[in-house]
């Protein structure tokens, strides 16, 4: 069982707490009729199924009920940072350990 | 006790954990006498007995090889009684007590005579994977003849037969530091890390403290005896209030993030069980940092006949020796080739056991061994090996040989020890994902980087004999001790991969995993064949996947398949450790959710008023529903019919308690609303109520419900009962993520609210004299409209709804005055003759007016068009959940299954819910089914069947036949409009 | 060398030295016909159909570790075909027509036992649900009927059906044709068969690239053993194929996500055939060594760790004592994590991709198994013919841009 940071909460609690809500940062056009059907089909299903860091949603269901994202690496299972909703994919750097989540952006 | 003749092999004044109390005990119907303290295997071994088991392909006879957790033979059935019967359980960590009960198992007629021992005659033509080979014809014998015989063959003990009588508990837990095993590593470790003041959890999966220490009872520690350093160590770890220690419990899995199960086992060495006392409790532990202290386990020696009652691990004779006080045999012959195996001849030797000889496979026995073996008059035999040993039940003799020579000597003894090395036990480093490396030194593999925050200390660090290990302990804690230890040395050794033998390898039976009879033979098959990756070969010869989980085979099976492949040990790769650690009881793991605990069944605030009135159930969600209310002598048909005619000609009464709620607040709560679903919320007057569709982002209907507006910022929503939280997830991921720009806040309110539906021509008549505050006339409380007031005193949101087509009203009161109202009214309704319904009921009138039930007449396929519900989708906006997806080629297709109703040729016939239905029902097989009935009833007001049903184009065929083949009889229906009763809705303007 | 009693006779009398490889390793060669990614039982499976029933034979399978270690190890070997959609009746059930008799047909003793898959009903929804596949079934002439809840107990006379649990048994639907069979003997057995038509198994081979063509057609794949040039490419990896996919730059819908097992000790018989329930979610066989085999759903997030999480197994384990409250005292002997990748609507991709020379057969979650040879059969028929069998024809790519999904668990849909 994960123990994962809540952004919001800023606290580690457990994953039963927890519920995945699958891959992050997939955009959902507002002017769908402008959307082919092929372009539709690929937000609705198409993902990239990381086999690295893998940016992904949780909710805190148990918790502050908040929706944040976090970056995980799918084949260790280690989180690598989570952090809230509506910010930029992290910048992340090995060497310093240094992710900081851009604001204000999608 | 010296030499009670019901323990011819007590050693008195031998026994760490041994007490003189006399224990009597049962084992395969003969009694015998043990000591507190015993085991099941040392008391036997007290009395001479060393036939515990049988194997489990060739049912060799077999007695113990370990002394512990690792043991893969002496595999018993413990009994206490009614749901109380546990099979294969280790003999040797199996605690007697008076009146303890166990019995051998895979024998037949007994232990001793076991006929399925004709397998050892013939298991030259059983060998690894032999049944791949053949069991193929005739083709129709698999399943009739081979089979069976196989799978009764198969088995050890017996599954038990009756319902566990027992209860488990199981428990979360926090703690800084957590040490596996109580041997010198890990109470080093926790004296150490004590002083921190931080939470200490010390676990060992034995009854006392202590580990290898009290198989070692002459080493000094810090100038004082072992013995009493354990002592005064216990005793400090005991007063110290930021330790838990933790006896008889077993890490049996290392997961994510350093959480750890540990199974403690709690009653199964009490004499008299208490009524409610968890036999087993999981402990569930989250923990700082880990320190492994698990130990090594001695590997066999991989020899022709090595599987003998009476031959075992030396450091287990020592340990039944210097733990249990009991020799394993009067003669013994050690055969080793490691200077550890001779610890256990000496200890043996001081306690007057003839040590007949020493076989040592090693070229050089180093000089001061051999002196220490001359002072007891013991004779040494180098570079040699034992190619045979003999006896049925229990060893006799064995033949030892000596290549150089060709010497072959036959020497008695009751008891063989071997040595042919150490495994540290990586087994919960590994589970965590942490690496390991080959080690040449000791051949074997130890901890390399840690995955988490984890370390290994001790022997299963690689780091072996009593110094090390508390040095590694006290380390691994951060001390910097320097302990001064008086022992005796560990030394070196030598793995012998091939012992030499003068019989042809075809006729040696030289076991590797003992209990599933895997031998050397069968790994040189398994490579001959082609099975070059170390998980090939294991799961081709079983070996390791027996209930000890390879740990007394693993290491000798990989080096033997390396040299077989001809590759290196860590090219061959080592298979991976799986938890748990040892089987660990369901009941355990499941721990007290079991029964009425299995899952929360809620109930609603009116709930034992139904059970009061005899109420039948169903299950729907996490809830359970009133399904019906029988009257005596009333069948599940004939209530519900008196149920639905007494709604619809005066008065009935619904829990309706269990439909989802979520309040949606704030000023762009319209907005929201207007997102997530279907219909327009803008325009919706305040008092006034929608029906509401909500579709997953796919275009299929998601759910469902009545949504009341009770002001602009603020709508009471309903949901379907099983799909609440469901919905509730699904509006907050949208508010969160995509919509965050709505100012709205949602709070899910399926438990503030209790429901009491009445429906029937003279609900209004009831309810009110008890209303306050609102005006009920038709004019000023239309249909579909909500007003808040008061009822019999109590706030209440009052919904004028109908789920039944006649007259209706949803009263929402606080939960805890749910049951007072609904009695209130109840009593006042007997003047109208007021009947409680349940769901079937609700079906029935719901399905007469052609209201749909999501999930039932929908699935997770059906549009708002195939439901036909377009009216329901707002063809105005511009964007909500799923909108985009119904433009999708396959959604506006033509013939999709689309709902109508069916009515049947013979009206009194009820179609099957899920019956399929086909346009010609003479086709032949396989049938081209056009669609399936989603609900039938019989409608007693309408005085024939009722169905409805998703069938291809359907919206087109209205009027056309379609017939439902059922086995024997094929079924003919119409196609009719899914309105069965009053149409026209003429019943909910009744004044 | 056939198998047969004699041949394991007179093996025996010679000390069973005398067995050849079952399936040699191979060096690859510079250019095959086909390559097929993954030596599970579905790749191995392609491969020997291929060759059996095309006469191609220049063919590798090209395995990153060792064959049959993927899924095909890890699986709870549930072998039936039930289903409710025509689509998936007839894939499933022309892999149990296959499965019948595939021990002779690649003379090795899969084990395929017809010991019968009984699902219980445990709601009224339940009930419905069963009833609708059970009607579909038989008018499809796929074995399946419906049981009373004293039907079950008399097939499954260790069952409890009193109505006073919170989980009553209120009857049940049970495939007699469907049952088990021995996981790995169905990779070595496809293995043998496949080697001794002329197929080359290469191990311990991981692919790190695809290369394509300037017209954007398949040349062939990177290997860690070098580049192996092949005309047509067959992509069998379930939980990696998004990663395959990757590497010929295709984005794909799917997502892989662990799935634990489990084990108990061995018991003697106690149950004759496999129990599933969806409602308390858990199911249970006993294999043929006395084993009660276990399993569940999947854990909630996607994974390539293969590390199982231990509430998971707290769930399965109490709702399998919920069902047979007699197994409360069994041992649990060894847990495992295998990784499946599951498509939209839990249906495979078994067909053609947008890059001309590369098929894929993958998607299966939790159902590879019990397809094996009909998926590799298939599998081999696409590759030859370049377009689907009619059988596989609906689990192509488009479904998902044109909404028509073969959506069994949406079919099961709980509401109300």
């Amino acid at each position: 069982m994960f123990e994962i940071h809540c952004p919001y909460c800023e606290e580690k609690k457990p994953e039963i707490e927890f519920a995945y809500a699958g891959e992050a940062h997939i955009v959902r056009e507002t002017k769908a009729d402008d959307l082919s059907d092929q372009e539709w089909a690929e937000f609705l299903f198409y993902r990239d199924n990381k086999r690295d860091d893998h940016h992904e949603r949780w909710w805190h269901q148990h918790g502050c009920n908040m929706f944040f994202n976090a970056v995980r690496n799918t084949q260790t299972d280690k989180f690598v940072t989570t952090y809230k909703m509506g910010l930029n994919r992290p910048k992340i750097n090995p060497s310093t350990n240094n992710i900081k989540a851009v604001q204000n952006g999608k | 006790m010296e030499n009670d003749k019901n323990m011819p092999y007590r050693k008195s004044g031998k026994g760490a954990v041994i007490g003189k109390k006399a224990i009597g005990f049962s084992f395969d119907g003969t009694d015998y006498q043990g000591l507190e303290g015993d085991t099941l295997a040392s008391a036997l071994m007290a009395n001479g007995v060393h036939l515990m088991g049988r194997s489990f392909k060739y049912h060799r006879p077999r007695g113990v090889v370990g002394a512990g957790s690792e043991e893969p033979n002496a595999l018993v059935t413990f009994d206490r009684g009614t749901g109380r019967v546990t099979p294969n359980v280790r003999a040797t960590v199996l605690e007697i007590f008076e009146g303890f009960v166990a019995r051998s198992q895979n024998n037949w007629p007994s232990l001793k005579t076991d006929i399925g021992a004709f397998n050892n005659t013939f298991s030259m033509f059983f060998p690894a994977g032999f049944y791949n080979k053949t069991f193929m014809w005739p083709k129709s014998f698999w399943d009739k003849v081979y089979e069976p015989f196989i799978r009764n063959m198969a088995g050890l003990g017996s599954a038990p037969t009756e319902a566990d009588a027992d209860v488990y508990a199981s428990v979360y837990g926090h703690c800084e530091t957590l040490i596996i095993g109580a041997g010198p590593a890990g109470i080093a470790a926790a004296l150490t890390a004590v002083k921190t003041g931080e939470r200490i959890i010390l676990v060992d999966e034995n009854p006392v403290f202590g580990g290898s220490l009290l198989s070692a009872p002459n080493d000094e520690i810090d100038g004082i005896k072992a013995s009493d350093w354990l002592d005064k160590s216990v005793k400090i770890l005991e007063n110290a209030k930021n330790v838990t220690l933790m006896t008889r419990t077993t890490a049996i899995g290392y997961y994510h993030d350093n959480f750890i199960g540990l199974a403690e086992r709690i009653t199964d060495h009490i004499p008299n069980l208490k009524l409610g006392v968890s036999r087993e409790k999981l402990h569930r532990i989250r923990a700082g940092k880990v320190i492994i202290a698990q130990g090594a386990i001695e590997r066999p020696l991989v020899f022709n006949g090595n599987d003998r009652p009476g031959v075992m691990l030396a450091s287990a004779a020592q340990t039944f020796l210097n733990r249990y006080g009991v020799a394993v045999g009067n003669t013994a012959v050690l055969f080793t080739s490691h200077d550890s195996g001779y610890a256990a001849a000496f200890d043996l030797a001081d306690s007057n056991v003839r040590i007949s000889l020493i076989v040592d496979a090693r070229n050089e026995v180093p000089k001061d061994i051999q002196t220490e073996a001359a002072k007891r008059g013991i004779e040494i035999i180098s570079a040699a090996s034992i190619s045979k040993t003999y006896g049925k039940n229990r060893i006799t003799g064995v033949e030892v040989y000596v290549p150089s020579t060709g010497e072959k000597r036959k020497v008695n003894c009751e008891a063989l020890l071997m040595c042919g090395g150490w495994t540290p036990s990586l087994h919960l480093w590994s589970h965590s994902k942490s690496s390991i490396r080959w080690d040449d030194n000791i051949a074997a593999y130890i901890p390399d980087q840690p995955n988490e925050n984890a370390m290994c200390a001790g022997a299963c660090n690689g780091d072996f004999g009593l110094r090390a290990a508390l040095q590694g302990g006290n380390k691994a804690a951060g001390g910097r001790k320097s302990y001064k230890v008086h022992e005796r040395d560990f030394g070196t050794g030598t793995t012998f991969v091939n012992l030499p033998n003068y019989i042809d390898a075809s006729k040696q039976k030289a076991f590797v995993d003992f209990q599933n009879d895997a031998t050397e033979k069968d790994i040189n098959l398994a490579v001959r064949e082609g099975f070059s990756s170390i998980e090939h070969v294991k799961r081709y010869t079983t070996i390791g996947m027996a209930t000890d989980q390879g740990k007394t085979s693993n290491l000798n099976a990989m080096q033997i398949a390396s040299k077989a492949i001809k590759k290196t040990v860590q090219q061959v790769g080592l298979t991976t450790f799986r938890p748990p650690y040892t089987p660990t009881t369901y009941g355990t793991i499941a721990g007290y959710r079991s029964g009425d605990l299995f899952e929360v069944e809620r109930k609603t605030p009116m709930d034992g008023w139904a059970q009061k009135r005899g109420a039948v159930y169903e299950p729907v969600g996490v809830w359970r529903r009133a399904r019906y209310f029988p009257k005596v002598g009333e069948d599940m048909d004939t209530a519900v019919a008196r149920e639905c005619k007494a709604t619809r000609d005066s008065l009935g009464i619904f829990d309706a308690t269990t439909l989802g709620k979520i309040e949606v607040v704030g000023p762009d709560a319209a907005k929201f609303m207007n997102l997530m679903y279907t219909n327009p919320w803008v325009k919706l007057g305040v008092g006034r109520c929608r029906y509401g569709l909500m579709l997953g982002e796919d275009g299929y209907i998601y759910d469902d419900g009545v949504v009341g507006r009770l002001a602009e910022n603020r709508f009471h929503v309903t949901t379907t009962t099983g799909g609440a939280p469901r919905v509730f997830r699904h509006m907050e991921d949208y508010l969160q993520t995509e919509f965050s720009h709505l100012d709205v806040w949602l709070t899910s309110t399926t438990e503030q609210w209790a429901v009491i539906a009445l429906n029937g021509p003279n609900a209004r008549k009831l309810i009110e004299p008890f209303i306050e505050g609102i005006d009920l006339s038709p004019e000023n409380f239309p249909h579909m409209a909500v007003r808040e007031g008061k009822i019999c005193g109590i706030e209440t949101r009052l919904f004028r709804v109908s789920f039944s087509g006649e007259l209706g009203f949803e009263i929402n009161v606080p939960s805890h005055y749910g049951r007072a109202v609904w009695e209130a009214l109840f009593e006042a309704g007997k003047q109208y003759d007021i009947t409680p319904y349940g769901t079937e009921a609700m079906h029935v009138l719901r399905a007469e007016k052609g209201f749909i039930i999501v999930g039932q007449d929908t699935d997770g396929t059906v549009t708002p068009g195939d439901a036909g519900m377009v009216w329901a989708v707002s063809k105005k906006k511009k964007d909500f959940v799923g909108r985009r997806s119904l433009k999708r080629p396959d959604l506006v297709a033509s013939g999709r299954k689309q709902l109508v109703g069916l009515m049947t040729e013979d009206p009194n016939v009820v179609l099957e819910e899920g019956a399929q239905i086909v346009a010609d029902p003479n086709q032949a097989i396989p049938m081209d089914m056009i669609g399936h009935v989603t609900s039938s009833y019989w409608s007693e007001s309408l005085g024939h069947s009722i169905a409805m049903a998703l069938v291809m184009g359907g919206f087109d065929k209205e009027g056309e036949n379609i017939y439902i083949p059922m086995q024997g009889k094929t079924h003919k229906a119409k196609i009719v409009k899914p309105f069965f009763y009053d149409p026209k809705g003429e019943r909910l303007n009744v004044v | 060398m056939k198998f047969s009693a004699s041949s394991l006779f007179a093996n025996a009398l010679s000390g069973h030295k005398k067995w050849p490889e079952q399936f040699p390793d191979k060096e690859p060669k510079k250019e095959y016909d086909v390559v097929i990614v993954g030596a599970g039982g579905h790749g191995l499976g392609a491969a020997y159909y291929l060759a059996k029933k095309y006469g191609i034979t220049n063919i590798a399978v090209i395995e990153k570790g060792w064959l049959g270690g993927g899924n095909t190890a890890r699986n709870t070997t549930i072998i039936r075909s039930n289903y409710l959609y025509d689509e998936s009746m007839a894939i499933y059930d022309h892999a149990v027509d296959l499965w019948d008799g595939l021990s002779q047909e690649l003379n090795y003793n899969t084990m395929f036992s017809k010991r019968g898959v009984l699902m219980l009903a445990h709601n009224v929804h339940d009930v419905q649900s069963f009833h609708r596949h059970v009607h579909a079934n038989r008018l499809n002439g796929v074995d399946n009927k419906w049981l009373s809840p004293e039907e079950c107990k008399k097939f499954v006379p260790i069952l409890d059906i009193s109505a006073n649990r919170h989980y009553p048994v209120m009857g049940g639907a049970l495939q007699m044709r469907a049952g088990t069979a021995r996981h790995d003997s169905v990779a070595w057995g496809y293995a043998r068969a496949a080697s001794q038509l002329g197929v080359d198994i290469i191990q311990n081979c991981a692919v790190t690239g695809i290369r394509r063509g300037k017209d954007g057609a398949v040349e062939g794949v990177e290997t860690e053993k070098g580049f192996i040039a092949a005309k047509k490419i067959g992509v069998s990896a379930a939980g990696h194929s998004s990663t395959v996919m990757e590497m010929a730059g295709l984005r794909f819908p799917l997502e892989s996500y662990p799935l634990q097992a489990l084990v108990s000790e061995p018991v003697k018989p106690v149950l004759n055939c496999v129990v599933m329930s969806n409602a308390v979610h858990a199911y249970i066989s006993q294999s043929d060594k006395g084993e009660l085999v276990i399993g569940a759903g999947t854990d909630q997030y996607t994974s390539y760790s293969q590390r199982g999480a231990l509430h998971i197994l707290e769930h399965t384990l109490m709702s399998i004592c919920e069902i047979f409250p007699i197994f409360k005292r069994m041992r649990m002997l060894r847990s495992w994590g295998g990784i499946v990748d599951v498509t939209p609507d839990r249906s495979p991709i078994l067909g053609k991709t947008p890059i001309e020379g590369l098929y894929v057969n993958c998607g299966w979650g939790t159902g590879g198994f019990k397809a094996t040879p009909g998926a590799a059969d298939l599998f081999a028929y696409t590759i030859v013919h370049d377009e689907p069998h009619k059988i596989n024809a609906p689990y192509n790519l488009e479904r998902f841009v044109t909404g028509r999904l073969i959506d069994e668990a949406a079919a099961a849909a709980v509401a109300h």
